[in-house]
């Protein structure tokens, strides 16, 4: 991580999170160095997504800081924090439905003035099935098309960070291999990735650490090899 | 088939295994060339090559007819009614911009209207002696509207639904209340007062004036300036529309929360589509204004706001070319309606469509007619035997033939009538919320009391009468397209 002294590209200090009186996030710590691809479990309702919107910025935590490769983003707007290099797939997608393939992914890049050629292609290269459903509204695509659209979506705005919100939820067993598949390889393109997931199975065989969550407080954390051979973990998630 | 297929639609072989299904290996969604049906026969060729037909040719070919007007027409009051028309579509316009594409329920739109019209009057007329050139005023006017849209949005931080609404209607009060009182403000004349200001200069370039008539009659340039702006708004709109902010606007609508996370700047978005739908509307005041020669506090009721969300309702929310036609229709239809003879045959015609339009061509329909039409002749027959004065009411055309079946008596005595409008409310909420056969019963004696209500109560006020028919249309049309006449189609994230 910081090893070399450079501050990581995300860190989460003491974070506490409240939706009006309910405590949700509690002393959560994080921290992401760049290129690094991080996994977030946690069951359901542990606050995972609430994660998210903290960094981002939706919610803003009553104790602790969000930075930035050093820089205290805390009281920043969401819009800043996506121009300093962060982007989501959002959980369930949600993609704008009546808008094409085309313009969500635009809509993506609308900080940088809706995208290069480039940007557009490195997504096509990725999917060739969302160039070629590219004219196609995005509320009649199927799952599996609206979660690579989303993801195309995330990648216009060339993020240094790109968060994932359990990207495998309602997908096929052999899509869920794929989508891990491009996700390792959004990653080794250079891209820190912090993915939230269910299925610490398959996460876990990708990431190079792993944060596990319950309710709100962060319980394990460690190099992903060693989480694997974790017995409380085994026990709770991956089940043998 | 294949002319079926848009070229777009040709996909590249490589990624799609084509050796039938094999399990597990799905392709991640049916090939939709394949799956794609058009409707057969004649139907289908014109539809498609309608849906070809490019936009621009569309205005051209509604803008050449709307120019050809005048010269078929050279009743001052036609023109003058055209004229309007093309004032309401460039409000329309404006309004489908703040409410179908920045998804924002301004009731404060009209106000807008208003601005542009004051201020254009207090520095164009002889009031306090200004006159400056239109093709300064008119652009100033524009903006004054956008700024003070601005400055109307700005307090309403994040210009949610009810909170915008309820402050927006806050200043259309204001607004009234400023004009209507501004003779006084501080001691100073601003407004005029509720006499509002009556000697408007008209157009003016370059020291060339228009004049508002020409031998007593209608100017026709009046009109042509005001298509002419109208394009240039529908055609800027259209490519605002087009461009990156434009589908900002949409995804705003759509899902807040998703194009924040975009890094959008939420509100910024939502202010612009307010403010330029603002200036939008005090553009249309200042032509609007000039020809009237005269502005009044009243030009800016809540009537006109209503009249306007009637035509972007009925036309399509979020469509441009189907604001315009609603915003042509409801102009019209308003003007056809004033003469109680054309408003009884709508009337009529749309109770018969949207019967029609509940039921489908079916043995129910043909229940619900006869039944409808025995009723009615059995009420006559029983009112005629009491005493003839009952039943004669109604003569000549529709109404002459009409009063063999609905009772017109020459006298109505008014509790009678309150009591079958109270009786025409509940018939109308049974014939909704009920199913099956209890709605076969209750829809017939419901169609004879509006029937009732209307030969008796609306006719002799055609005031209010034209805007009921307009509910009924609205109503019915809601039933038949819930988008709007070219609305487009809702597609929910599924
Ligand atoms: N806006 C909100 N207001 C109040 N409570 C909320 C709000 N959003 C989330 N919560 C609550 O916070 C808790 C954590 O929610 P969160 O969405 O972070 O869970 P999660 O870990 O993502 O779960 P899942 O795996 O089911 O998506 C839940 O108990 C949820 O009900
Ligand atoms: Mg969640």
């Amino acid at each position: 991580m910081s090893a070399n002294g450079a501050p990581p590209l995300l860190e989460l200090n003491a974070v506490d999170t409240y939706y009006g009186q309910i405590h949700i996030l509690q002393a959560l710590s994080i921290r992401i160095a760049a290129g690094e691809l991080v996994c977030l479990l946690g069951g359901n309702a542990s606050g995972k997504s609430t994660t998210l919107k903290t960094i981002l910025g939706i919610v803003q935590p009553r104790n602790g800081t969000v930075s930035i490769e050093g820089e205290d983003v805390t009281k920043r707007p969401t819009s800043y924090r996506i121009a300093r290099g962060l982007a989501i797939v959002p959980e369930n997608r949600r993609l704008f439905a009546p808008m094409t393939v085309l313009e969500n992914l635009e809509m993506g890049a609308y900080l940088r003035g809706g995208g290069s050629k480039e940007d557009f292609d490195r997504v096509y290269e990725l999917f060739p099935r969302v160039y070629e459903r590219r004219t196609q509204l995005a509320g009649t695509l199927s799952g599996g098309e609206q979660q690579m659209v989303a993801m195309g979506r995330a990648l216009m705005s060339r993020p240094r960070l790109l968060l994932m919100d359990e990207p495998s939820m309602g997908l096929a067993p052999i899509l869920v291999e794929r989508n891990f598949e491009i996700i390792k390889q959004v990653h080794e393109s250079g891209v820190a990735i912090l993915v939230v997931e269910q299925n610490a199975n398959v996460s876990l065989s990708i990431a190079d650490r792993g944060y596990v969550l319950s309710t709100g407080r962060l319980v394990l954390e460690g190099k992903a090899a060693e989480l694997r051979e974790n017995d409380d973990l085994r026990k709770a998630y991956l089940g043998h | 088939m294949s002319e079926w297929l848009p070229p777009e639609s040709e996909s590249p072989e490589e990624a799609v295994p084509t050796t039938g299904p094999a399990v597990g290996r799905d392709e991640w969604v049916a090939r939709e060339g394949e799956r794609r049906v058009s409707r057969a026969g004649w139907a289908g060729t014109v539809e498609e090559r309608l849906r070809r037909v490019p936009w621009w040719a569309w205005l051209m070919l509604f803008v050449a007819a709307g120019s050809l007007m005048p010269v078929f027409e050279s009743s001052g009051y036609v023109r003058l009614v055209g004229f309007n028309t093309v004032v309401y579509m460039m409000l329309a316009l404006g309004l489908n911009l703040v409410v179908g594409w920045g998804g924002l329920l301004d009731l404060g739109y009209i106000a807008f209207f208003g601005v542009g019209s004051y201020v254009y009057a207090i520095f164009d007329s002889a009031k306090f002696g200004y006159h400056v050139p239109s093709i300064l005023i008119i652009p100033a006017a524009t903006i004054v509207g956008a700024l003070v849209g601005l400055l109307v949005g700005l307090p309403s931080r994040r210009l949610s639904g009810d909170y915008l609404a309820i402050v927006t209607l806050f200043f259309l009060e204001l607004f009234e209340t400023v004009a209507t009182n501004g003779n006084q403000i501080f001691g100073h004349d601003i407004t005029g007062g509720s006499f509002g200001i009556s000697t408007v200069f008209p157009l003016s370039f370059a020291g060339h004036t228009l004049a508002v008539q020409h031998n007593g009659i209608f100017a026709v340039s009046y009109y042509y300036l005001a298509i002419v702006m109208f394009v240039i708004v529908y055609v800027s709109l259209f490519f605002v529309n087009n461009s990156r902010t434009g589908r900002a606007w949409r995804s705003l609508r759509e899902d807040p929360l998703a194009a924040e996370v975009m890094g959008m700047p939420v509100n910024w978005l939502k202010l612009t589509s307010f403010a330029t739908g603002a200036g939008v509307a005090a553009l249309a005041g200042t032509i609007s204004t000039a020809l009237n020669a005269s502005v009044y506090p009243l030009n800016f009721s809540p009537v006109v706001l209503i009249t306007l969300y009637a035509m972007v309702i009925l036309g399509g929310s979020g469509s441009q070319p189907g604001v315009v036609v609603g915003a042509f229709l409801v102009s019209v239809l308003l003007q056809v309606l004033q003469d109680p003879g054309q408003a009884r045959v709508l009337f009529y015609l749309v109770i018969v469509v949207g019967v029609i339009a509940a039921y489908r061509v079916s043995v129910r329909l043909a229940i619900v007619a006869a039944s409808t039409a025995v009723f009615g002749i059995a009420t006559h027959a029983i009112a005629a035997s009491f005493h003839h004065s009952w039943v004669d009411g109604a003569h000549g055309g529709l109404a002459g033939v009409l009063a063999n079946w609905v009772v017109v008596p020459e006298r109505l005595t008014p509790w009678v009538g309150q009591v079958a409008y109270l009786l025409l409310l509940v018939g109308m909420l049974c014939a909704t919320q009920l199913r099956g056969r209890l709605r076969l019963v209750t829809l017939p004696p419901t169609l004879y009391l509006a029937a009732f209500v209307w030969e008796n109560q609306m006719i002799p006020n055609p005031g209010p009468a034209r805007y009921i028919v307009l509910g009924l249309l609205l109503i019915v049309l809601m039933i038949v397209r819930p988008n709007g006449l070219l609305g487009e189609r809702r597609v929910e994230i599924n």
